[in-house]
């Protein structure tokens, strides 16, 4: 089976969209002629033309207000916002627009895109090329988050988001674009092609949106983990000898709540790990679920390693980034509570 | 030393109302371009207005003689409708039977004259204040009236404030609360369509006020840049609540002058004149239609009446304010105009209103019958928890479980 990096199984999943569907249209900032400052798309408008893949204007509102038109119309757009960070002009269109549009029409009027963001930090991008907004979207009803960990991945759950009839935010984590990375900032990066998961089919496949996926199995604590966070929790597992079954959540909404509550319900124990600040993030509501649902198999408390509760740094970038010594000292904590 | 400068209206209540800093031109004065005009050569449309209705009731000029007298009428009474279907459902919100209502009184040439320019399968971005598209397609009263008292029989199961209507049969989009958000959305549903190679087009709605939003910017910018087969409206009624237009408008001198900057044809127009609204937005349809690109009109028009049935308008402005607009009422214009051409008359015209009640109260029964906000027939709780998703995901199937639905 072929490999490839995370960049090229986006860019495959998006050139198998745009080939079977004619509706699928490909548009952001620098996406077209260039084909993205990430080359996430390059190629696309060579092969399927500017109707089909086009640069757009520098306004994160217009590009996905635009994108909701063209969805009322029957377009199924997929665009792009060049980094998570700068999502905010688009909010309003986001969360008032697209994840309402079903629902104040009864069906009237449906909101089928997908808008890409490469999220996450882990590569000195500082205050606005670093942020984990995934809770931002988790909190509005009527949309779908996305975050993918490996290549794999990354092409199906796309196709399917792709295919989704509702509108799906699609969290790329750019750190793991072109290899996995445990937070070893120090270590050469291993690129995909050493990497089983960047074992990526050809043609057409889906990843279905809220299904996880158990990336360990082990009996001794529940990890719960989305993109980089996913081999930060393995290399933490290794490194303290913990037998901890790791989560990758891969749909933050909806949630696979059975495959979280069957896992804490056997370890007893749950570390939950993300990028993203703290206070009020996703880890919250993952804490509150699992405490629902398992309170009477716990025997300790839910633990929470996230980013701290400040901006998004630059020389501070690896005591900010939650690594594995942070998340191993959470590991030993929670086992001996 | 700097002074902040904050504009303000000419006259606030208890004063008398002046509009005679509004530069009016006269009827048939401004000409007629070709539709593939050059735009930088009618850059003094933007500050003009373009009206067909002299003092007389007559029609007059370039822009004048597209439609017939059978057409007019049809216009009067779609308008005649839309008044009355509005002190009705006002009334209605007066005694309870729903929470909420915003008139058109004084706007209702703007919408229902446009309606009859675009053509079966075009797509219109409305905001709350354009339910006259509604009404001059044939969309049922009943079912308005419904949506309104948010009944069993609500097309959108209650979940909608009243007047956010939405039907995509009648080339209607769904009404949202955030302003602005609908006009960049138009200017999507157009590249859509060139993008499809279809022939249909979209119309964008906003008001003077909302133009300040950056949703207008955007808008302007997306059309610009891919000439998308979109209709640009600015219906400019003065009042954005109780903020006068200059709040919104600053230096700029009127709102169409606001495309130029963006290489869009623009034009002003009487939002009063049934006549002249329907010309425009004709040349504008036809511009789009045949791939020439955006067009943004002003409707220049008077919000008569409150700016919601939560509003007071004598707490900022002149109470008489409306009876001194030099725009006049473009149902008395209009009717003006059919008397003037020996179709209508004073008795024909009370008749008219006459059988109009008839017909509101009458689907104003029917709609009852289903129920009100507070009585009778109301949307099943289960209709709360649907159509969030396509597809109902296990957590709100939960939640729906919780509450006992």
């Amino acid at each position: 089976m072929p490999r490839r990096t995370m960049i090229e199984a986006i860019r495959d999943a998006m050139d198998v969209s745009m080939e079977r569907d004619s509706k699928v249209v490909v548009f952001g900032e620098d996406v077209g002629f260039f084909g993205g400052v990430f080359r996430v798309t390059h190629g696309l408008q060579a092969k399927y033309g500017k109707s089909r893949c086009f640069d757009a204007p520098i306004n994160e509102s217009g590009i996905v207000g635009s994108a909701i038109g063209m969805a009322a119309y029957g377009l199924k757009p997929c665009v792009e916002i060049q980094f998570a960070d700068y999502m905010y002009p688009a909010y309003d269109q986001l969360t008032q627009e697209a994840a309402r549009l079903r629902y104040r029409s009864n069906g009237d009027f449906t909101c089928p895109i997908v808008v890409r963001m490469p999220t996450g930090g882990g590569i000195f991008g500082g205050q606005t090329h670093s942020q984990s907004p995934e809770a931002l979207f988790t909190h509005v009803s009527g949309l779908k988050t996305v975050v993918p960990s490996n290549p794999h991945d990354a092409k199906g759950l796309l196709i399917a988001a792709i295919e989704d009839p509702d509108p799906v935010i699609f969290l790329e984590p750019k750190r793991l674009y072109n290899g996995p990375f445990d937070g070893h900032h120090d270590r050469p990066v291993t690129p995909w092609s050493k990497h089983e998961l960047g074992e990526v089919a050809d043609g057409h496949y889906t990843v279905p949106l809220g299904k996880a996926a158990i990336r360990r199995a082990g009996s001794a604590v529940t990890v719960l983990a989305y993109g980089t966070m996913v081999y930060v929790a393995q290399a933490a597992a290794a490194e303290t000898g913990i037998d901890a079954e790791i989560i990758d959540l891969r749909t933050l909404l909806p949630l696979d709540l059975d495959t979280i509550v069957a896992s804490v319900r056997k370890t007893g124990r749950c570390v939950i790990v993300h990028e993203a600040t703290l206070t009020s993030g996703f880890g919250a509501e993952l804490s509150a679920l699992v405490q629902e649902n398992c309170f009477y198999h716990l025997e300790a408390p839910v633990a929470r390693v996230a980013g701290w509760d400040t901006p998004y740094p630059h020389a501070q970038e690896w005591e900010y980034f939650p690594g594995p010594a942070r998340v191993g000292r959470a590991l030993i904590e929670t086992l001996e509570a | 030393m700097l002074r902040f400068h904050v504009p303000e209206p000419e006259v606030r209540p208890g004063g008398t109302p002046d509009f005679s800093n509004v530069t009016i031109a006269g009827a048939g004065s401004v000409p007629r371009p070709e539709i593939d005009v050059d735009p930088r050569t009618i850059r003094d449309m933007a500050f003009s207005i373009i009206r067909v209705l002299n003092r007389d009731g007559e029609a007059v000029g370039p822009w004048a003689g597209l439609l017939s007298s059978e057409e007019l009428l049809v216009g009067l009474r779609n308008m005649m409708t839309l008044r009355t279907f509005d002190a009705r459902m006002q009334m209605a919100q007066r005694q309870g039977k729903t929470s909420f209502y915003m008139q058109h009184l004084g706007e209702e040439a703007v919408s229902c004259a446009f309606r009859k320019a675009l053509a079966p399968g075009d797509m219109n971005f409305p905001t709350y204040r354009q339910a006259g598209l509604l009404i001059a397609d044939g969309y049922p009263m009943v079912t308005m009236m419904n949506q309104i008292y948010s009944n069993e029989a609500d097309p959108l199961k209650g979940r909608q404030l009243p007047i956010m209507y939405s039907s995509k049969e009648h080339g209607f989009f769904s009404i949202s609360g955030n302003l602005a958000t609908q006009y960049i959305q138009a200017v999507g549903w157009a590249m859509a369509s060139a993008i499809s190679n279809d022939s249909r087009i979209a119309a964008a709605w906003i008001g003077d006020g909302s133009t300040a939003e950056s949703d207008f910017h955007s808008a302007l910018v997306f059309a610009s840049t891919y000439k998308a087969p979109v209709v640009l409206n600015v219906v400019n009624n003065q009042w954005a609540i109780s903020t006068f237009q200059g709040i919104a408008r600053g230096g700029s001198g009127t709102f169409a002058a606001r495309g130029l900057g963006f290489g869009i044809p623009s034009l002003r127009v009487d939002g009063n004149d049934y006549l002249a609204v329907h010309a425009v937005a004709k040349w504008a349809a036809e511009r789009a239609r045949n791939n020439l690109g955006p067009t943004l009109v002003e409707y220049v028009t008077y919000r008569a009446g409150a700016h919601s049935s939560s509003d007071d308008p004598s707490a900022y402005r002149p109470k008489t304010e409306s009876d001194a607009w030099p725009l006049g009422d473009p149902v008395m214009r209009l009717k003006n105009h059919l008397i003037k051409l020996g179709v209508w008359s004073d008795e024909r015209h009370a008749q008219a209103e006459a059988e109009i009640l008839d017909t509101v109260i009458a689907a104003q029964k029917e709609a009852e019958s289903h129920g009100t906000l507070h009585a009778g027939g109301k949307p099943s709780t289960r209709e709360m928890f649907e159509g969030v998703f396509a597809e109902m995901p296990p957590h709100l199937r939960r939640q729906r479980q919780q509450a006992g639905v």
